[in-house]
């Protein structure tokens, strides 16, 4: 059972915020969805290496070098707050 | 002028190119049937007409100095997921509600200037459901009975489609999202190889999964669909940088001799008797053209959906961290920035978003992590292994697409549980990145029936091919509805 102070951590972890209401019901949804999934836990894959990307690819690089991008002014145009070039935030806390 | 609603994309755009008719007038055609039906259909979040009669002016203007592609031509619904410039894209999210992206996703780079577009169509929020009630913009509404839903999550696109509102649409696909609401709506629905197309400017639900598709009225719509939206973009780090084929030219080398496998572990009693029916038809008819067919197991499916509902809302839970009301959407204003972003995030996402973030979010976190994600990206290595020996001996994989046919709007709108098990069909494909394809195999309660045909990585002209075959002999036609 996950606990309504789990959900206020899990919640908090993802810097998500809950009413009440969904704050009561979202242990139980969990649970319910969670319970579902239990069945992959009695495969033993001890062996099996996990898979990230189908066609595995690993990292993929290319070489450094500067490109024509958006001009800043407009990359901020759809800040809610923009201040001297840079992101306006409230007070970090 | 109303016949050319009547047309696939690929004769209106033979049409257009004998010049008996102009991109103009396509998309005033296209225009005044979203003016007529869209009220009750919804599938827009955003219409655009006079951005596609002036779009659709200059392709004409190009048309006279040749070199325009056949696809430019056509009018085209896209998925309020994909970011196009100077028109607002909200992923059916109130989070994104003002949000006008700067640049066009790369997927439409292809379409000369920038496409025709009649509107940015309506989805489950981030893409995330299975039917379109969980869009911030209202619900979509199936166009073959308006009290069932469409599917989802490219539900808009769909019914879009389906109605005539244009002739085609791009959708998205990360766990069925275009071929479920493709095989709900009676269109074909195409979930490309991973990575054969960019996924630059798709904004992310899942990065390993998501795929962009084509949603059309025919299988030959989808190739020509295909052909205009494939290839490698040093944009997408994940986008493959493999050759693009000519998707159109073996279309009608018909089947014989194909090696055709019928899915069992998608053909139990989970599917719908008329839905099994309607797959073993086509199947059967496959046989009739000269495939060989025969059964083949993929004894992980069992454990796909579980799986996939513990690494897309693991993706989703980090995808959608970027919505904290800093550089673009909602912000709601707090005293620290710690309870802007809680209540930023609280008012911007709806219910079905908050539950796969938390579910992730629990699944990713110190003490769960081995039980739930590695594990369920291990059963993701046991998926591709199983589709590989399968492949071993069969060319082509065909299934149901959905469990169902089109259910009533609401039915399964308080159920998580029953909403994703609409994705039971789906999700293997999207686990192993292998191509999938949507065709409409006839009714079962007077309701269309998709069947799906799933290839190896890259094989989309055998896959298109095969789909050509499995259309014409379920001889399904398209009518626009209602």
């Amino acid at each position: 059972m996950i606990s309504e102070e789990q959900v206020r951590h899990v919640a908090g972890l993802a810097r998500l915020g809950l009413t009440e209401d969904e704050m009561r019901e979202m242990g139980g949804q969990l649970d319910a969805i969670l319970d579902s999934i239990e069945k992959i836990r009695e495969l033993d894959l001890s062996d099996t290496p996990p898979t990230a990307n189908p066609l595995n690819l690993s990292n993929v690089l290319r070489s450094d070098e500067p490109r024509p991008e958006l001009p800043s002014e407009e990359a901020l145009s759809p800040a809610p707050d923009a201040v001297d070039g840079l992101f306006a935030v409230p007070r970090i806390d | 002028m109303d016949d050319l609603l009547n047309l696939t994309a690929h004769g209106l755009s033979e049409r257009i190119e004998a010049g008996e008719v102009s991109v103009r007038e396509a998309a005033e055609v296209a225009n005044a049937r979203v003016e007529e039906v869209d009220g009750d259909l919804n599938s827009f979040v955003t219409t655009t007409p006079e951005l596609a009669l002036e779009r659709a002016g200059r392709v004409d203007e190009r048309l006279r100095d040749g070199g325009v592609r056949p696809w430019e031509v056509v009018p085209i619904a896209v998925k309020d997921v994909l970011s196009t410039r100077g028109v607002r894209t909200t992923c059916g999210s109130k989070i994104l509600e003002d949000f006008t992206p700067l640049y066009d996703a790369s997927a439409l780079a292809n379409f000369g200037e920038a496409p025709v577009m009649v509107g940015k169509s309506n989805m489950d929020e981030f893409a995330m459901g299975s039917s379109t009630e969980n869009s911030a913009y209202g619900p979509t509404k199936n166009p073959w009975d308006t009290n069932r839903v469409p599917g989802g999550s490219s539900g808009g696109s769909a019914a879009a489609v389906a109605a005539g509102e244009g002739w085609w649409a791009l959708g998205t696909d990360t766990g069925g999202s275009v071929r479920q609401p493709a095989a709900l709506c009676g269109i074909v629905g195409l979930k490309p190889t991973y990575g054969r197309v960019s996924r630059y400017g798709l904004i992310s639900f899942g990065s390993s999964l998501d795929c962009i598709g084509p949603m059309t009225r025919d299988v030959r719509d989808s190739a020509l669909l295909l052909q205009a939206i494939a290839g490698h973009d040093p944009r997408d780090s994940t986008s493959a940088n493999v050759e693009v084929p000519d998707y159109l030219a073996g279309l009608e080398e018909g089947v014989e001799g194909l090696r055709v496998g019928v899915v069992t572990e998608l053909m139990d009693e989970r599917i719908d008797a008329g839905v099994r029916e309607v797959t073993s038809r086509v199947a059967a008819g496959l046989e009739a053209a000269g495939a060989e067919v025969g059964e083949v197991n993929l004894p992980h499916a069992y454990y796909a959906l579980e799986a996939y509902y513990i690494i897309a809302p693991a993706e989703v839970s980090s995808n959608l961290a970027r919505f904290d009301g800093v550089r673009y959407g909602l912000r709601v204003q707090a005293d620290g920035v710690h309870e802007m972003y809680r209540k930023t995030r609280e008012a911007g996402f709806g219910a079905e978003a908050k539950r796969r973030i938390m579910l992730g979010t629990y699944a990713l976190s110190s003490g769960y992590y081995d039980a739930y994600y590695a594990q369920a990206q291990k059963v993701r290595t046991k998926i591709i292994e199983d589709f590989r020996e399968a492949y071993a001996r069969y060319d082509v994989l065909v299934s149901p697409t959905s469990p169902s046919v089109a259910f009533e709007i609401g039915a399964k709108a308080d159920d998580p549980l029953a909403m994703y098990l609409q994705d039971i069909c789906a999700v293997p494909a999207s686990l192993a990145g292998v191509p999938a394809i949507s065709v409409p195999g006839g009714l079962s309660e007077g309701l269309p029936v998709g069947v799906q045909l799933m290839g190896d990585h890259f094989t989309e002209p055998m896959l298109l091919c095969a789909a050509r075959a499995a259309e014409k002999s379920a001889g399904f036609d398209f009518t626009p509805r209602p």
